[in-house]
């Protein structure tokens, strides 16, 4: 044990002033971090994360750019030409065979851009059907997720700001809705939708996306919103009734300080990471019900159509069934993983 | 049992009838929001069968009253009327026949599921860091992202179209095989993760540590305490996971095709036999509601700290 310690003798030395050189050296040396920066530095030393979020970007772009310089389009049948015979020789090409016309330019000197992947039975360039599927199914997902953010934030915010019977009648509803099964109630919209809007859109602006990308939207606003309401409600109750927000209030802070320094940055992270983990969720659902043949409509293709198609031909074309699959996987398993980072890095609190 | 555990029991009943009930109506509005109405076929028939067709079915009728008459009629007689596109069949009889063949497949993926998942996850957490541990948890990511049509067909394209090992078609002998490893791989690589992590959390418990320290022996510690309590969390996920086999199954018996419930379903949206569709999507619903039901039920008896409320 320290003896001096017990002792009166005061050390003169720790009383002298600071040199400039110690004074230095207790500056903070870090500018100070925001919250959002602070979670990136974290993201980004998720090599997992990082990585997965690469991925999505890369394909993303892809999705994006390639459709603008490929020379086929996805709905195009190589074979068919106005004024000419159709040519089934486009017809289920291996991945970098020619067509026969294609083989005759060919020979002539000319150079013409390979099939990747082949093309389909119907003479369609493979690889470009690949590309604007993972476009379909990307603009699927991410809309989706928008509209059940959408409507989840209001109606969740609602329940917590109102509070009482609206509050408890709104819960009764979400769970209800919580509770039914939501593959088979989807499938039903689905089905049914697909009846009723064809008609009902036609010579509208919507008709263009086609009546079943619609009636998958409506399906996921009106089903999946549940579980977004809940969250931002309890987000909202609990967030009310912090320490901070006390102290904030203390302090002499005003509802709207509160609100944009306090409440906001700590339920936009909980937000957006679900929303995040929310969209492949929706491309989940999208290519499920494209391979029962509810999903897009036809000729434009999704990652779902696409396998499912491929299921006929399985014996000969094997790799059209798993290109897709690759895709889709990639996709899924990418965003999961990057979204779980975002959890890890943004909000610790709901790490499991 | 405490007299809250019986009003949550309640309470939580309440709640599947109600919800069942909301399916019924839900279904019965939106199919007769289809135009025409599901008991009109598009094809042609004559005037008299048409009018016998209303007569027996009351289309005549206000709305309002048809509903109650199809509600009396699931609730007191199984009644889901006849189908449309298969003459002379009820609509009953398609669902009983299709669940025999799929009911099989369910609870064998379900049984697979669940015992491989166990003691995969008890394993991985067993060998926390090590080398079997990190396998098994890539190979789990991969499963839990892979959706079950594709899966199924890959297993249809590797084993059946280039090995031959397994017929293709579920109808075949031996032809429940690859459908079932279909359906249980995903459910397995939940019930792996949820039970590592489970099993991680009470491997750190102080009442694993008291045992260690009074000398119980390692297996006597992981089935008589960690093994017990960590299934716990897995019970919740029985209801879940058979919402996901029957809706895995209405594509994998259309890859296989087997000839189950979920093969029916699929064909009914196809042709368009509403009454079928109708049907198929209550009697599936009241199945998931009822093992949500059970699941939620059993995981409060089995342990009362938890507080659901």
């Amino acid at each position: 044990m320290n003896v001096k310690k017990f002792s009166m003798h005061v050390d003169v030395d720790s009383f002298i002033p600071a040199t400039e050189e110690e004074k230095a050296y207790m500056v903070q040396m870090r500018p100070s971090s925001t919250f959002f920066r602070d979670g990136m530095k974290r993201l980004l030393k998720n090599g997992v994360a990082t990585a997965s979020l690469v991925i999505i970007i890369v394909i993303t772009l892809a999705s994006l750019i390639i459709p603008a310089f490929w020379p086929y389009s996805y709905e195009t049948m190589l074979g068919v030409q106005p004024g000419k015979a159709v040519d089934s020789s486009y017809n289920n090409l291996a991945p970098f065979e020619y067509g026969a016309s294609e083989k005759a330019r060919i020979e002539a000197g000319e150079k013409i851009f390979p099939h990747i992947f082949g093309t389909d039975n119907q003479g369609r360039d493979y690889f470009i059907r690949v590309v604007y599927g993972t476009r379909i199914s990307l603009a699927v997902g991410f809309f989706a997720s928008i509209i059940v953010l959408i409507i989840g934030m209001t109606v969740g915010s609602i329940a917590g700001y109102f509070g009482g019977a609206v509050d408890l009648i709104i819960m009764r509803i979400v769970d209800i809705i919580y509770s039914l099964p939501d593959m088979l109630m989807v499938i039903l919209l689905a089905a049914v939708l697909k009846e009723t809007l064809g008609s009902a859109l036609e010579g509208t602006a919507l008709e263009k996306i086609g009546s079943n990308i619609i009636s998958l939207f409506i399906v996921f606003g009106v089903l999946y919103w549940v579980s977004m309401s809940r969250l931002i409600r309890g987000q909202i109750l609990s967030l009310r009734e912090q320490e901070y927000v006390l102290a904030a209030r203390a302090a002499g802070a005003k509802g709207g300080r509160i609100i944009k320094k306090h409440l906001l940055p700590n339920s936009i992270s909980v937000v957006i990471i679900s929303t995040a983990l929310q969209i492949p969720n929706a491309i989940f659902t999208e290519s499920y019900l494209s391979f029962l043949g509810l999903g897009v409509n036809a000729p434009m293709p999704s990652l779902g159509s696409l396998a499912s198609d491929a299921l006929n031909g399985l014996s000969s074309y094997p790799y059209r069934l798993i290109i897709p699959a690759i895709v889709i996987s990639l996709i899924v398993l990418s965003l999961n993983l990057f979204g779980d980072g975002l959890r890890d890095a943004f909000d610790p609190k709901l790490r499991t | 049992m405490n007299s809250k555990t019986m009003f949550y029991i309640l309470k939580r009943i309440l709640l599947a009838v109600l919800t069942v009930w909301v399916v019924i109506t839900v279904t019965f509005f939106v199919m007769h929001a289809v135009p025409g109405g599901p008991f009109t076929s598009e094809k042609a028939i004559s005037p008299a069968a048409q009018a016998a067709l209303e007569a027996k079915y009351g289309l005549d009728k206000p709305l309002m009253q048809q509903y109650f008459t199809y509600l009396e009629d699931i609730v007191t007689k199984f009644d889901f009327g006849p189908s449309l596109k298969q003459r002379g069949r009820m609509v009953i009889d398609i669902i009983t026949d299709g669940m025999k063949t799929s009911a099989k497949l369910g609870v064998i993926a379900a049984v697979i599921a669940a015992v491989s998942g166990i003691v995969l996850g008890a394993v991985a957490a067993l060998r926390r860091n090590k080398l079997i541990d990190k396998i098994v948890m890539v190979i789990t990511t991969a499963f839990v992202s892979m959706p079950s049509f594709i899966m199924g067909a890959l297993l249809l394209a590797l084993f059946a179209v280039s090995l031959h090992l397994l017929p293709a078609n579920g109808a075949a002998k031996g032809g429940l095989v690859l459908p079932i490893i279909t359906l249980s791989l995903y459910p397995m690589a939940y019930i792996t993760r949820l039970t590592r992590s489970s099993m991680l959390d009470v491997l750190g418990q102080d009442y694993i540590r008291t045992a260690k320290a009074k000398g119980v022996s390692g297996t006597k510690i992981i089935f008589g305490h960690a093994l017990k309590n960590s299934l716990i969390p897995v019970i919740t996920y029985f209801g879940p996971m058979l919402a996901y086999i029957v809706t895995g199954s209405l594509v994998v018996e259309r890859i296989f095709a087997v000839p189950g419930i979920g093969k029916a379903f699929v064909q009914s949206i196809t042709n368009r036999d509403y009454p079928l569709i109708m049907g198929t999507t209550i009697v599936l619903a009241v199945l998931i509601v009822i093992m949500n039901l059970v699941s939620d039920i059993l995981y409060k008896v089995v342990d009362p700290r938890i507080n659901l409320e």
